[in-house]
């Protein structure tokens, strides 16, 4: 494993930039090559990997606040339904504007609301802080249950679709393959159009998620190695020595909770876009925990980690849905067995596999220098 | 005077740690802070480094007051602390743990940061034949020389250090405190707290006893060193 990362890091810049736009390629692909064994039987593929884009930006944004910042948020979905409710509300329910305009409204919304939630929460820690956004999620959802201008338990329908481009025929049509046994066709009457948001064809929205998460990725990259990331991290791993570097702790850990609630927002205006329709029940407690979920299985703290965490939580319980509800007790059971064997996720940031060696490597290490005291002396 | 506290007091709850004490710190000058568990000495410090409220009192430093100052604007101002267990950060390597205690400074890329860096990695050359190394694997000598180094890329004229002598080998204590000399012959003030009376006192030009939460004795360090009952309370001595 870290074998196939050094020797992939040797590689020329110009490889190593082709390889990603390969693999670029490849995602955006992936539901028009419908390959065997990974598209989902009786589900719309396209559907599920929408959905697990979601999942991923939901999870790049829950890694700010839990993995580099190191805050337990138990509510996220709060976030994810602001952004949504917003989206609604402003598309269909009591307004009528598109959606390119309603989405920075629900983003700021949803940004607005991390910070009315994080300045006077944040200056707990730890435990109640848990305790706190638990309560923050739940909320949300109760609000949204019991007032009528929010559509009560009926909810809000006809949220704005994204605009297609080229109109309802689209630019041009993509066909999908077909996997026959043993050949493989170009399916001239299964297509795509291209960039039409319709009600069948879901891979639009699914390449639409793609790019925002992309998009993200790099963001997230930007502002890991900024001095606003090193914040992040000091203040996770010590909250008073950050303090007498000079970080205003509280400061950064406010904005780890904006930026995080930034992404969930946009994350729910957008999964309220596709769905059509929203009720509180897509916004049930239950999601915070899949999304922590998704964090944590892939290793906090690494985004990389945190979006196969996505994939896993998002995308096997739709693979496996002939299985029914048993597929829960394998999920569940799968859980376990991760906390089991890999407690850090699978795949821990470098730093959580250097503080695991820390312990034995600290003992060697104490009795060598013991011995070279006393040689000085 | 660099530092002036005035009357200071500080709770934990009802608890008073630290009743109404006032001393100073000389520009230029290592002064010292010793006692015995429980004293008062780390909250001092802590109050100095604005992480505990003041009750009552006032803390001026360099003639402006910073008594109700946040953490980061003393930093700013030229205040930066070696806390009491070293606390470096585990995770990081030690130039990282460097770069953070820079933290404040916007200077990253210019000589005069590269200068600090090297005066640093001069002072403790066992840091740099560690540089990319975590500073969690390291031993605690090397991690006390981690904080210490850390504190002064701040560049701070004021260094406040809390125990940097706590769970040493005598020799390597011995090293630390030639270290903090030569610190302050570059020009930094010192406030060091410390437990190793005989040590600080020694590195001293002004000591102040803490008993308490109080200040109970006051004097240059040497003549400290030489009292008789000092002596037997803190030195080992007999009477």
């Amino acid at each position: 494993m870290s074998k196939l990362k050094l020797s992939l890091s040797k590689l020329p810049k110009p490889v190593k930039i082709a390889m990603w736009v390969l693999l670029a390629i490849l995602a955006y692909a992936l539901p028009l090559l419908e390959p065997p064994f990974i598209t989902t039987p009786g589900v719309d593929f396209g559907g599920v990997l929408f959905v697990v884009t979601m999942y991923m930006l939901v999870a790049l944004g829950l890694n700010i606040v839990v993995g580099y910042a190191g805050l337990l948020d138990l509510g996220y979905v709060g976030f994810y339904a602001v952004g949504a409710y917003t989206a609604a509300i402003l598309t269909s329910f009591h307004a009528n504007w598109p959606l390119l305009f309603a989405l920075p409204i629900a983003v700021l919304a949803s940004t607005i609301s991390g910070v009315l939630l994080g300045a006077p929460t944040l200056r707990v820690r730890g435990d109640y802080l848990a305790i706190v956004t638990l309560g923050f999620g739940e909320i949300i959802r109760l609000v949204a249950v019991n007032t009528e201008w929010l559509g009560e338990r009926k909810g809000i329908s006809n949220v704005a679709r994204p605009p297609s481009v080229g109109g309802t025929e689209g630019l041009f049509e993509i066909p999908h393959l077909y996997w026959g046994d043993g050949t493989v066709l170009i399916d001239t009457q299964d297509t795509t159009k291209f960039l039409v948001f319709g009600v069948l064809d879901q891979i639009p929205y699914y390449w639409l998620g793609l790019t925002v998460v992309i998009i993200m990725l790099f963001a997230d990259y930007l502002i890991k190695n900024s001095r606003v990331g090193r914040a992040w991290e000091a203040t996770r791993e010590d909250e008073d020595a950050a303090e007498l570097m000079g970080v205003p702790t509280f400061r950064f850990k406010l904005l780890a909770f904006a930026t995080g609630a930034f992404i969930g927002g946009l994350a729910g205006a957008l999964y309220a876009s596709r769905q059509n329709f929203i009720n509180p029940d897509s916004f049930l407690l239950l999601f915070s925990i899949l999304f922590l979920a998704a964090v944590v299985v892939g290793g906090q703290g690494n985004r990389w980690g945190v979006l196969v965490g996505a994939t896993l939580v998002a995308y096997l319980p739709q693979r496996f849905r002939e299985f029914d509800d048993f597929r829960v007790l394998v999920f569940g059971l799968a859980l376990v067995a991760l906390a089991i064997l890999r407690p850090e996720g699978l795949f821990p940031p470098r730093r959580t596999v250097r503080a695991k060696q820390l312990e034995q490597e600290l003992e060697e290490l104490e009795v060598g220098t013991d011995g070279e005291e006393k040689a000085h002396a | 005077m660099l530092l002036e506290v005035e009357g200071l007091c500080v709770n934990y709850g009802h608890i008073e740690a630290i009743r109404d004490i006032s001393f100073s710190v000389p520009e230029g000058s290592v002064t010292t802070l010793i006692g015995a568990n429980g004293a008062g000495k780390t909250t001092t410090l802590k109050t100095l480094s604005g992480i505990r409220k003041v009750r009552a009192g006032s803390v001026k430093f360099d003639g402006k007051d910073i008594t109700h100052a946040a953490p980061y604007e003393r930093v700013k101002l030229g205040i930066s602390q070696s806390p009491e267990g070293r606390r470096c950060f585990v995770g990081m390597s030690v130039r990282e743990n460097l770069d953070m205690g820079a933290f404040v400074r916007n200077d990253r890329k210019s000589k005069a940061y590269q200068e600090d860096m090297d005066r640093v990695l001069t002072l403790f050359p066992r840091l740099s034949e560690r540089i990319n190394q975590s500073a969690g694997t390291m031993s605690g000598g090397e991690q006390q020389m981690l904080a210490i180094g850390r504190a002064l890329m701040a560049r701070p004229r004021l260094l406040l250090l809390d125990e940097p002598s706590m769970g040493l080998a005598p020799k390597l204590i011995a090293q630390i405190f030639s270290i903090i000399k030569e610190i302050n012959a570059q020009g930094t003030t010192v406030l060091l707290v410390e437990q190793n009376a005989a040590q600080a006192l020694k590195a001293a030009d002004d000591a102040h006893i803490l008993e308490t939460g109080e200040i109970v004795r006051s004097g240059k360090g040497s003549e400290l060193a030489g009292d008789d009952s000092v002596k037997a309370a803190y030195l080992g001595g007999d009477i």
